[in-house]
């Protein structure tokens, strides 16, 4: 098979199974979040003295998650499935009382902005590192980032967030503890508030940098000093190449190309991260909305919250996979005899 | 390279385990005996290749701290009671109460001792359930090939795409879990397909070594297949990524338990860190309660560095491939999994 179509239909694939298990977990679970809900609406309506109408219940939960309580399994899925991908229609929130679509939709850039720059500046660096630890091996500066790498590697990092936020924000002041923009300057196209947004995501960016540091960097100097010991590479120094090509395009090229699969599973913990890491920064991005939803069992908004980060994240591995394609012409499988 | 380890455990009697003899031809061993050589063979043959090199060492003898504090430690320090003490001592004030106090007067080395138990449970329960999971399916997945692999691998590949921690959100959320196992296992949902990925792709090339093809043209069932001719060669895989399972687990849980995601009735590190903060103000007011914050997070970075070594020792002494070429290298895909 074609490997973008491949590709493609996986990520159609895992969409549409993340849609699939929230309409699991609301309608299938005993005791699950549609009777949860029900209950609680019973027992408000019991504490207020009205009277309890249970087809009334019904119809505010099918409009809160959108899924029938009253339907046969396979009709509420079609409605659910529909309502989701045609209508973008996620439900409503039941703490907020408004759309969960709207509310994501506007906290979403603010959560891609800070997980893609620390994702490429993390990344970067770490290559980086990686690469020079691997040129200068068994040096000093070998043996103290070995050690640093795998020292960062084990350092959890939120405890990375929690420290900087300790001494950068509440000691030093240098950085603002909270929010994603000062809320004197006025959003838009002006310098004022640029700088502001850049200032409060200098943290939350630089924490997320050590969510994959030290492991990328050691990978990396593996491979490199692996591609090193090639006897390509003694044949192109012999052929004269000038040692910049032979660190770029042969070792650095060649060494990169199996770390592609960490980068990936990288894009799905930075993402997945930013549930905790908006919490310590109260930056409120998508993941901020979490412990909102838990406290408040705004099951609506907790389902959208799980969409929302899949479908960023199964994005952005497409865009992942569909441009090493172009990077490393051998990417495709070969088939193998079945027993 | 576990058979003069049989014969110093139980006596020499033992026949070849590897060989599928019927079950009317073995001597009878009894159930004690079988589990005995079960833990040589699959772990303390491996513990004596792995104490060979420095890593593994100190990742065991750490983690062995952390086991001795979480079982026996907990009765040697009587649990801390409220109004024990003064409230917010900071460290070093008194000999009796090294770190300190929190908030209601109960000292804080006690209570990271009592901590322990939980975290190491959540550990245990998460590295074996991923371990499990990871073995089935990857050995299954890479020896039967063909559509079953191609179905095991897309589920696999589908649940590494989905964001680990809002997925264990929800499900933490519609369950309510206390129990430190169930925690563990839910939290380790997502740790298992990469680590069967790298079991699989182990497998496609044992699955073409020439006693497996030996036992496959004797009819032995896959099932005798998988367990007496592959896992074995698989441990050492399972046990560097059991420990990084764990490590996840760990990160995973106690960053649940400090931002308060998570109910709890036993104490962890995560309940005390989210006390330092929400009760104790310890990040605007470090003077006061920053030292009810760092015992347990530095309790934290010490357990997973230590996992991290252990895994990155193991990986070293069995991984041929890696000792062969050079004894530096750093292995480059798989051992290494993701840092929630």
């Amino acid at each position: 098979m074609n490997y973008y179509a491949k590709r493609i239909g996986q990520a159609i694939i895992t969409l549409f199974s993340v849609i699939t298990i929230t309409f699991v977990l609301y309608r299938l679970m005993p005791g699950g979040p549609l009777e949860a809900m029900r209950e609680q609406m019973i027992r408000d309506a019991v504490q207020q003295g009205q009277p309890v109408n249970i087809d009334q219940v019904n119809r505010i939960i099918e409009l809160r998650t959108n899924v029938d309580p009253e339907q046969p399994i396979h009709v509420a899925y079609y409605q659910y499935l529909v309502d989701i991908i045609v209508y973008q229609d996620f439900g409503e929130s039941i703490w907020r009382r408004e759309p969960v679509f709207d509310i994501l939709f506007r906290a979403m850039p603010w959560s891609i902005f800070i997980s893609v720059y620390s994702l490429l500046i993390g990344f970067t660096a770490n290559i980086l590192l990686g690469a020079v630890m691997a040129y200068k091996e068994g040096s000093y500066f070998d043996n103290v980032g070995s050690i640093g790498a795998t020292f960062l590697n084990s350092v959890p990092y939120y405890v990375g967030a929690i420290l900087m936020l300790s001494f950068l924000g509440f000691q030093l002041e240098l950085f603002p503890t909270r929010g994603r923009y000062d809320p004197n300057t006025a959003p838009g196209f002006n310098i004022y508030f640029m700088a502001s947004v850049v200032h409060h995501s200098i943290l939350p960016i630089a924490s997320g940098i050590i969510v994959g540091f030290g492991g990328t960097a050691l990978s990396m100097r593996g491979n490199c000093i692996r591609v090193i010991g090639e006897n390509y590479l003694h044949v192109a120094r012999l052929r004269g190449i000038s040692d910049n090509r032979i660190a770029l395009r042969y070792v650095g090229r060649n060494a990169i190309l199996p770390l592609y699969t960490r980068f990936m599973l990288g894009i799905a913990a930075i993402f997945s991260s930013s549930i905790i890491m908006e919490q310590i920064f109260t930056y409120p991005g998508i993941g901020w909305y979490t412990f909102e939803a838990l406290t408040q069992r705004d099951y609506p908004l907790l389902m959208g919250l799980l969409i929302f980060f899949s479908t960023i994240t199964i994005i952005g591995i497409l865009i992942a996979d569909l441009t090493y394609g172009v990077v490393d012409p051998r990417a495709g499988t070969s088939d193998r005899e079945a027993y | 390279m576990s058979d003069e380890n049989d014969t110093m455990t139980d006596g020499g009697t033992v026949p070849d385990f590897l060989v599928d003899t019927p079950a009317s031809s073995r001597p009878n061993v009894s159930r004690m005996e079988r589990a005995t050589r079960f833990v040589d063979r699959y772990f303390l043959t491996q513990a004596r290749i792995a104490w060979t090199d420095w890593r593994t060492r100190f990742g065991i003898i750490v983690l062995g701290l952390f086991v001795f504090t979480g079982t026996v430690g907990v009765h040697l320090v009587p649990e801390p009671g409220i109004n024990e003490a003064e409230t917010y001592m900071t460290w070093f004030q008194s000999w009796k109460y090294p770190l300190g106090t929190d908030n209601m007067g109960q000292p804080i080395h006690k209570q990271l001792v009592h901590s322990t138990p939980a975290v190491l449970k959540m550990g245990l329960a998460g590295a074996i359930f991923a371990a499990g999971v990871a073995v089935v399916v990857g050995t299954v997945a890479g020896y039967r090939g063909g559509f079953t692999d191609y179905v095991l691998m897309l589920v696999s590949d589908i649940l590494m795409v989905i964001p680990g921690l809002p997925l264990i959100v929800v499900l933490a959320a519609i369950w309510q879990p206390r129990d430190p196992f169930t925690v563990g296992v839910i939290l380790a949902i997502d740790s298992w397909p990469g680590l069967a990925r790298t079991i699989r792709s182990q497998v496609l090339t044992l699955r073409e070594e020439e006693y497996v093809e030996a036992s496959r043209s004797m009819g032995v069932s896959i099932p005798s297949i998988l367990q007496k001719d592959i896992v074995p060669q698989l441990m050492p895989y399972v046990l560097i990524n059991s420990a990084q399972a764990a490590r996840g687990v760990i990160f995973a849980s106690v960053a649940l338990y400090f931002l308060g995601f998570l109910p709890y009735t036993e104490m962890n590190w995560g309940v005390m860190m989210n006390e330092a903060y929400s009760t104790g103000g310890a990040l605007s007011n470090p003077q006061r309660a920053a030292h009810w914050l760092y015992p347990p997070m530095l309790a934290l970075v010490l357990l997973s560095f230590s996992l991290v070594l252990l895994s990155q020792g193991l990986d070293r002494v069995f991984n041929p491939r890696l000792r062969a070429r050079h004894s530096k290298t750093v292995d480059d895909d798989g051992a290494e999994v993701m840092n929630r």
